[in-house]
């Protein structure tokens, strides 16, 4: 049995003159929970297309679960479960038809389908919408069908692109959940996400995107210690940003706020407060990935 | 519970058309408004009605080579070539346009073992498998008003089928190059003619003769005189001549479409 | 009744974008249909004295005058109807300002009135360059044209605004403005209907369009005085505006 289910080297997508993918390098390995932070725009969905097998790479290799999607695409969509950003679940259908006839297209029969129905159903906690149909439901209900919709096959590998984008707090955490288990159970996972707080929680591993590109490797801890001083001081200010020169390890201005890197953010703060500036605004936190993201590529992930 | 994912996966999908699971889908919806589906046989037998038997009274018989004929059993061939013309290229133009600008049901069904050669193939077999069912219908009422004179008028069901063919593949075809519902009108820029002028209401040789050229360029004029002859049970080789045009038109459609939709969907 | 005006406008420029293509086949269809059955199938019916005194073609051309004015104020007044109220919403949007529903009623059946009279204007003119009928006759005949759009108008919109969805609209179109289109004395006298289903094609609306318009383009000896169409016709359409504009309260407000 292989160890590594993706496998890209050079991996490149041009549409015309646009270069969305720009020759990337990454393996992920069975039971992995990976991810593609980055911001849109960042060649992030391409990506996962390219791993869905439905958009052909321009140049570079790519082996999917040991296969080639160029010519074996069918062969591995039958082991792929797909969760598109925007659902595409089918509108005239209901909740349970919805999952019977994907099931169908996978050459399930029905009897098998049906079986699986109630467990998915349970799982995307709809068992109760089962006969309502698909309009009506709220965004996360939707999203939870659809994630339901691509486990239908028993996928060895779970392509889920920005799973919680547009959804309200509450219905991101009901989300998370759902996808911890699935992590729990050893399901492999590709996600791709602009929010950092996402990628943390979810991702064993991840590289972070930008234009095109890679620009980082690693689980989140690791990026954050190898790119970041480990804590942020953000201030708002009324003195220019000079006057702060020489605090921290490296500073960082935003539209709205400053950004002090700094091994002890709580120290740095006194020394503000020692050069008799004072801050409109002050907060102390952990560096995370979006600082991680800052120092990679000198912009923030959601603008 | 048991688990939602496996280590081993389901069983690897290989080669073979796929095009059925469409249908299922298609049947799968249609469940809800079978009688708007079913409705769809009215439409001829108003025509059949009205034309046929209505006008036809005005009309008295009508000369069909060597035979003469009453006129409700010159028209009722053309009207069933007409209606599965018209119910082929609704289905693969509108209903085809919304599948896939706006419900996305083809990006859904092509992240699972659907090609879109599948896709193709299973809309326009659904397209087929309801124009079956009303020529079917149209040839009972046929039967009914004695229309229907020997065992080879059921054949024009299969020749009915094979006109479904040919506008469904040419029609979903243009649709994959449609932009917006603007675009559609051009469809009856196209159908309205073809539904008047190709051998429909009256024989060919009422129309001035540089118009009866024009007319045996007409898609639908091909299969009104496949259709009519064995309603009428006059053949000859030309028929075969006929049928070959439909069925060319059906697989180059059929073709394009295919080509394109990959093109669209597999970006 | 400026409040109805504006109305008026947002639909007419809303017709902007669609201008070309219905000024196309404003002409051509019309043309298309003239050539085939008045012409065309008019050759046969012509050769077997079908339509008694007159030419098929010249039978043919008032009815269907009234007939695609039916078809146009039924189409102005349904699909459209139905995004106004549910899929764009713009009935929502414009009660949220000083429009009242009568206004977006009123204000909607002009405008449908101002496209029959379009298509009408555009049929008698293809009619007259047929040789179908004369300028007066063609003249004549789009009078009662007009009134069977006035009289459909509402009646459609009736229809639509109590429909949940869009699903009935495809209905009306097959069991209601086809088979009408068909037998309500247009292409052929309804003398020729089965016994049974004569009363049934009087009360349809079209018939007394149908009939006036032959009536007055041809002078054809009539079954009714012209005054009963006009007045049945009259009262069709006050009646469903009535009921239209009540279902429309009904959706919007109630």
């Amino acid at each position: 049995m292989i160890e590594d289910l993706v496998e890209a080297e050079g991996l490149v997508k041009r549409f015309g003159d646009f270069t969305a993918v720009d020759s990337i390098d990454f393996t992920v390995g069975r039971g992995e929970a990976f991810g593609f932070l980055g911001p849109n725009g960042a060649g992030k969905s391409s990506t996962m297309k390219m791993i869905g097998t439905v958009s052909p790479a321009t140049s570079g290799t790519l082996r999917v679960l040991g296969m080639d999607p160029a010519s074996q695409g069918r062969q591995i969509r039958s082991r792929l479960g797909v969760v598109p950003q925007d659902n595409s679940l089918d509108m005239e259908l209901t909740v349970e038809e919805n999952l019977m006839i994907y099931g169908r297209y996978f050459d399930l029969s029905r009897r098998e389908v049906r079986a699986r129905i109630a467990d998915l159903l349970e799982f995307a906690q709809l068992t109760d919408r089962r006969t309502s149909k698909v309009e009506p439901l709220s965004g996360g209900m939707k999203r939870r069908l659809t994630i339901a919709r691509g486990l239908i096959n028993r996928p060895e590998l779970i392509l889920l692109d920005e799973p919680t984008t547009g959804l309200d707090p509450q219905a991101r955490h009901v989300l998370w959940d759902r996808l911890y288990r699935l992590k729990r159970e050893g399901a492999t996972l590709i996600i791709t996400t602009h929010y950092m707080d996402e990628a943390e929680q979810l991702c064993d591993r991840l590289v972070i995107m930008d234009n095109g590109r890679i620009v980082g490797e690693g689980s989140p801890r690791e990026l954050i210690d190898r790119h970041t001083s480990g804590e942020v001081l953000e201030l708002r200010l009324e003195e220019p940003v000079g006057a702060l020169s020489g605090i921290g390890d490296h500073t960082e201005e935003l539209a709205d706020r400053v950004l002090v890197a700094s091994r002890d953010a709580e120290s740095a703060l006194a020394e503000v407060h020692a050069r008799g500036i004072n801050p409109a605004m002050s907060l102390i936190r952990r560096a995370t990935l979006e600082d991680v993201f800052l120092t990679l590529t000198g912009r923030t992930l959601v603008d | 519970m048991s688990a939602l994912t496996t280590r081993t996966g389901p069983p690897t999908l290989t080669g073979g058309w796929r095009a059925h699971r469409v249908l299922e889908r298609n049947l799968m919806v249609s469940k809800r408004s079978w009688v708007l589906v079913l409705s769809g046989f009215f439409e001829p037998v108003f025509y059949l009605f009205s034309i046929g038997v209505g006008v036809g009274a005005m009309v008295g018989d009508v000369q069909v080579g060597a035979r003469t004929v009453s006129y409700a059993a010159f028209v009722a061939p053309a009207l069933l070539s007409s209606s599965a013309m018209n119910g082929a290229v609704f289905e693969s133009t509108l209903n085809i346009f919304f599948k896939l600008k706006w419900g996305k049901v083809y990006d859904a069904m092509l992240s699972t073992p659907l090609r879109p050669a599948d896709v193709a193939a299973g809309e326009i077999g659904w397209s087929l498998l309801r124009g079956g069912l009303y020529a079917i219908g149209f040839m009972v009422v046929m039967a009914l008003f004695g229309l229907a004179e020997s065992w080879w008028t059921l054949m024009a069901i299969p020749a009915a089928l094979l006109i479904g063919f040919a506008f469904a593949s040419v029609g979903m075809a243009a649709t994959t190059f449609m932009r917006s519902w603007q675009d559609f009108d051009l469809i009856n820029v196209v159908t309205l003619p073809l539904f008047l002028f190709s051998a429909t209401f009256y024989p060919l040789d009422v129309y001035p003769p540089a118009i009866q050229t024009v007319t045996r360029i007409s898609p639908l004029y091909h299969g009104v005189e496949l259709v009519r002859a064995f309603t009428l049970g006059m053949f000859d080789w030309s028929l075969a001549g006929h049928a070959a045009v439909l069925l060319g038109m059906g697989l180059i459609g059929l073709r394009v479409a295919s080509g394109r939709l990959e093109r669209l969907l597999l970006a | 009744m400026t409040g109805r005006l504006r109305v008026v406008e947002s639909h007419a420029r809303r017709y902007r974008h669609t201008w070309r293509s219905s000024v196309f086949t404003g002409f051509v269809n019309p043309a298309f249909l003239l050539a085939a059955m008045g012409l065309g199938l008019g050759s046969l019916v012509d050769a077997n004295n079908g339509a008694g005194a007159f030419s098929y073609l010249a039978f043919l051309a008032p009815g269907l005058l009234a007939a695609t004015a039916m078809q146009t104020a039924a189409g102005e007044s349904s699909y459209p109807v139905m995004a106004g109220i549910k899929w764009i919403k713009s009935y929502e949007a414009a009660l949220a300002t000083p429009i009242g529903i009568r206004d977006l009623l009123g204000g909607q059946q002009i405008w449908s009135m101002i496209r029959v009279a379009q298509v009408v204007a555009a049929f008698a003119l293809v009619e007259v360059l047929f040789g179908a009928l004369s300028v007066r006759q063609a003249a004549l005949a789009t009078i009662p044209a007009l009134m069977t759009g006035v009289a459909f108008s509402p009646a459609i919109a009736w229809f639509t605004i109590r429909l949940e969805n869009d699903s009935g609209l495809a209905g009306l179109f097959r069991f209601g403005i086809i088979p009408l289109f068909l037998f309500s004395g247009t292409f052929f006298p309804i003398s020729q209907l089965p016994e049974q289903m004569q009363p049934l094609a009087v009360l349809t609306p079209l018939w007394h369009g149908v009939e006036w318009a032959r009536d007055w383009a041809l002078g054809s000896p009539p079954l009714w005085p012209w005054q009963w169409h006009a007045t049945a016709l009259a009262a069709f359409a006050v009646a469903c505006f009535w009921g239209a504009h009540r279902a429309l309260v009904r959706r919007m407000i109630l």
